[in-house]
């Protein structure tokens, strides 16, 4: 019951806008503004959350500027990702 | 659906790779999580599979401990995936013309992760790219959430910890070639996540507010700014 009371809730804000905007035309400043969500909205999950992953700041510090590193390469994600793994696991092995 | 379905769902599922490295973990804990907060087996695999929100699910345990009425814990959920409106809209605007039923089952599969890979991608989302993303971020966050219950633990401590970086790393990963292309990405980031640590440090606003809030000053900030800009241009020649 309560379960599928979630489920409700958490489809709804999912599923809506592909109803309410469907096939219309929006102003060209909102089509603006929802180009500018992704990159705004990977600012906001990235900051300040990635310093609390664990109870060490210098965790999540660490682990994003190797991720950062590794990107600025020009590395595939996934290879980002197994990259800030790996120095982590290292930087846990010493510390 | 036409021909080429089948790769495009292929290269969605290769997109979720990454997307499944980092569920595994997190699952593999909701699913510990939820057995010790005394959920059956059946109910912490049906939540994965109906609600498919790693946050909420989440704080769904701490409330149900805490012994939190169900109209509470549903309007917390709520408020906490409401960003995904925000999310939904802006793909809304990048997905291929198909029927409306797909585009309501594809929609059921947006979380922050898919939402910011398909988001990143160039040109035009297909209905099969979608939906290849979204099966196995589903699919692994699903089985994760059984398994972990079922053998009762997670990761070994060392490698959990450094797996907490996965998604973030993700997200990284997925900005910085955007942000190679222009600085107004570089703004956009960085001026919401200004936003997002006063609005999450000084309380104002919860996790889930927080970052629809931060979102969208910094979206409507940097469009307005390139607005004013474009404006004095037209105005210069004039």
């Amino acid at each position: 019951m309560m379960i599928i009371g979630m489920g409700v809730v958490t489809f709804i804000p999912r599923m809506l806008p592909f109803i309410m905007f469907r096939g219309k035309e929006l102003p060209p400043f909102l089509q603006g503004v929802l180009k500018n969500v992704p990159y705004a909205t990977l600012g906001a999950l990235i900051f300040p959350a990635v310093l609390y992953i664990q109870e060490d700041i210098w965790y999540g510090v660490i682990g994003a500027l190797a991720a950062f590193a590794v990107a600025f390469l020009g590395a595939n994600v996934i290879v980002v990702v197994m990259g800030s793994i790996a120095v982590l696991s290292a930087y846990s092995l010493f510390f | 659906m036409s021909m080429n379905q089948g790769t495009e769902f292929k290269k969605g599922l290769q997109a979720g790779i990454s997307i499944a490295i980092g569920y595994v973990p997190i699952a593999l804990t909701f699913g510990l999580l939820a057995k010790t907060t005394g959920l059956s087996i059946g109910e912490t695999v049906m939540m994965s599979m109906i609600v498919f929100a790693g946050a909420s699910q989440y704080m769904s345990l701490s409330l149900i401990a805490l012994g939190t009425g169900i109209l509470e814990i549903i309007l917390t959920t709520f408020i906490v995936n409401i960003r995904h409106f925000l999310m939904a809209a802006s793909l809304n605007e990048k997905v291929e013309l198909d029927r409306v039923f797909n585009r309501i089952v594809y929609s059921f599969g947006i979380t922050d992760e898919t939402f910011s890979v398909a988001a990143t991608q160039p040109g035009k989302l297909t209905t099969g790219y979608m939906f290849g993303l979204n099966l196995i971020s589903y699919a692994s966050w699903v089985m994760g959430s059984g398994i972990g219950f079922a053998i009762g633990a997670g990761l070994p401590e060392t490698l959990q910890q450094s797996m907490s970086i996965a998604l973030y790393a993700m997200f990284i990963g997925l900005l910085v070639p955007s942000m190679k292309q222009g600085v107004k990405v570089v703004f956009l980031a960085a001026l919401a996540a200004c936003f997002n640590t006063v609005f999450t440090m000084t309380e104002w606003l919860s996790t889930g507010w927080a970052i629809v809030a931060a979102t969208l000053l910094s979206a409507v900030l940097v469009e307005l700014v390139e607005l004013i800009k474009k404006k004095g241009k037209v105005t210069g020649v004039e």
